[in-house]
């Protein structure tokens, strides 16, 4: 690597929280609206979304060059290290190798996750109004269900043990004891956005997602 | 027959051996009279003794690093049943046997067991961890210490260099130009100083380029290795704390 290193890694840690954490915690919240209030609720939020001024600027700037830096620098950060869990098994050194390898999981699921989804509305092969009917095809398949459970988990342990280290490598938690009570606080985390996603995945695969999907099928046809 | 058997009792070593630098790293077993409260300096005393492996057959003495024998100086680090420590304070008698003797290949190995840990002394120089007084007059006395600082900051000082903290640290390979836990925590050690204080700005920059601070991964694997307990991850994060400081500082030219 080129440049500093020290300045790169910093970068790196930030945009992990702010704006990739953030991001996560708020897609997380859009798609409960699925399990919450069904297919209005989730078109709602998806919506609410795309009603935002400069929404492709937003969507530049705040998440796909954030998120490429993070993943691109993220690989070399991977490669960099070894993983000594066999001669060290302590917890703390299991999710160091953790965080790598689902980093690394993340990073393939989100790139095939954004094409099955944002890049279809880009290609015009959707609207966002049919992302519903979308995840709904998606979650029904038991296959692609499983591996966005794996996904999801990943990204999530991800962003909940990065999100620890952050604390960390910010200098905001320096002791022993600070450093435990955050990592209960992550653990919070982890389990609560993880139980958002995938009860909004569960959620997708209700019958109703489907009906709307028809009937945005028959409203096509109609006009085709 | 239960006596002979406790009077020929034995202690069982698997050595990595190593002939050179660059030569493959290959075992040999050992098998010598236990005597009581053995440690596994004393062991490898016996093998050089009568260089035996356990079918009878002559080898070269097996090579080995040490010197103070209290677990205060650090050389005869090396891999004892898989976890990096001290040979002279691993006693015989609460290893288990067979005891496996590898050298700290995060090091080069110059033979046998003996490691070359040259990187973290360089390290030291890196982050400038000392205290410049010497100078061609007289400085004058330095300001005073708190005691209750003194006391944190005696514990960072008992740090041996002895490089167990690298050997656990899955950063610090050859793919990876980290400096490792030891001297993150003596600048911690130094700009707590009073009069180290006054130039803690370079060693803080020190550690804020290629290699520096950065290349911590928090697997904390150093804190819980280190046999003199030095608090190794509260000193990384407490400099994490002044390098982030520094460095917003230099931003706005403060």
């Amino acid at each position: 690597m080129k440049g500093n290193s020290y300045f790169a890694r910093k970068l790196h840690s930030l945009l992990g929280i702010i704006p990739l954490g953030g991001f996560i915690v708020v897609h997380g919240l859009a798609n409960y609206q699925a399990f919450e209030r069904g297919p209005e609720g989730f078109a709602k939020g998806v919506g609410l979304i795309n009603g935002l001024p400069l929404l492709p600027l937003l969507e530049v700037v705040m998440i796909y060059l954030p998120l490429l830096f993070h993943g691109i620098y993220g690989l070399y950060v991977a490669y960099q290290s070894n993983s000594n869990t066999g001669r060290f098994k302590y917890g703390r050194n299991w999710a160091f190798t953790a965080q790598r390898i689902t980093g690394v999981i993340t990073f393939v699921f989100v790139f095939w996750h954004v094409y099955q989804t944002r890049l279809q509305v880009y290609m015009g092969k959707i609207t966002h109004e049919e992302l519903g009917s979308t995840m709904h095809h998606i979650a029904s398949s038991p296959v692609f269900f499983a591996l966005y459970v794996i996904g999801v988990l990943a990204a999530v342990f991800h962003f909940s043990n990065g999100l620890w280290a952050f604390l960390i490598s910010w200098g905001i938690t320096i002791g022993p004891k600070a450093q435990r009570v955050s990592s209960y606080i992550c653990m919070g985390v982890f389990v609560i956005v993880s139980a958002l996603f995938i009860l909004s995945l569960v959620a997708f695969r209700g019958d109703e997602f489907n009906e709307v999907a028809s009937a945005a099928i028959a409203l096509l046809g109609n006009i085709g | 027959m239960a006596e002979t058997t406790a009077a020929t009792k034995t202690v069982k070593f698997i050595i990595s051996r190593q002939d050179t630098p660059e030569s493959k790293p290959y075992t040999e077993e050992f098998e010598i009279p236990y005597r009581p409260n053995m440690n596994v300096i004393s062991g490898l005393m016996e093998i050089q003794r009568n260089p035996l492996k356990a079918d009878g057959t002559k080898t070269s003495p097996v090579c080995w690093d040490s010197n103070c024998l209290e677990e205060v100086c650090g050389a005869c680090s090396m891999v004892i049943n898989g976890k990096p420590r001290q040979a002279c304070s691993a006693l015989v008698d609460k290893l288990e046997q067979p005891i496996r003797l590898e050298p700290m290949r995060t090091f080069p190995v110059v033979r046998d067991l003996v490691i070359n840990r040259e990187r973290m002394f360089g390290a030291l120089k890196k982050v400038k961890a000392w205290i410049p007084i010497d100078g061609t007059y007289d400085l004058g006395p330095g300001p005073r210490m708190a005691e209750t600082k003194r006391q944190w900051a005696y514990e960072l000082s008992k740090c041996m260099t002895c490089g167990v903290c690298l050997e656990s640290c899955p950063n610090v390979n050859d793919r990876n130009s980290f400096i490792g836990p030891a001297a993150i925590s003596q600048v911690r050690l130094f700009n707590a100083h009073p009069t180290g204080e006054m130039n803690k700005e370079e060693r803080l920059e020190a550690l804020m380029t290629d290699g520096g601070i950065e290349g911590c991964g928090n697997s904390q694997n150093c804190v819980r290795s280190c046999p003199k307990g030095i608090p190794l991850t509260t000193s990384i994060a407490a400099m994490n704390k002044d390098t982030t400081k520094h460095l917003f500082k230099k931003w706005l030219g403060m």
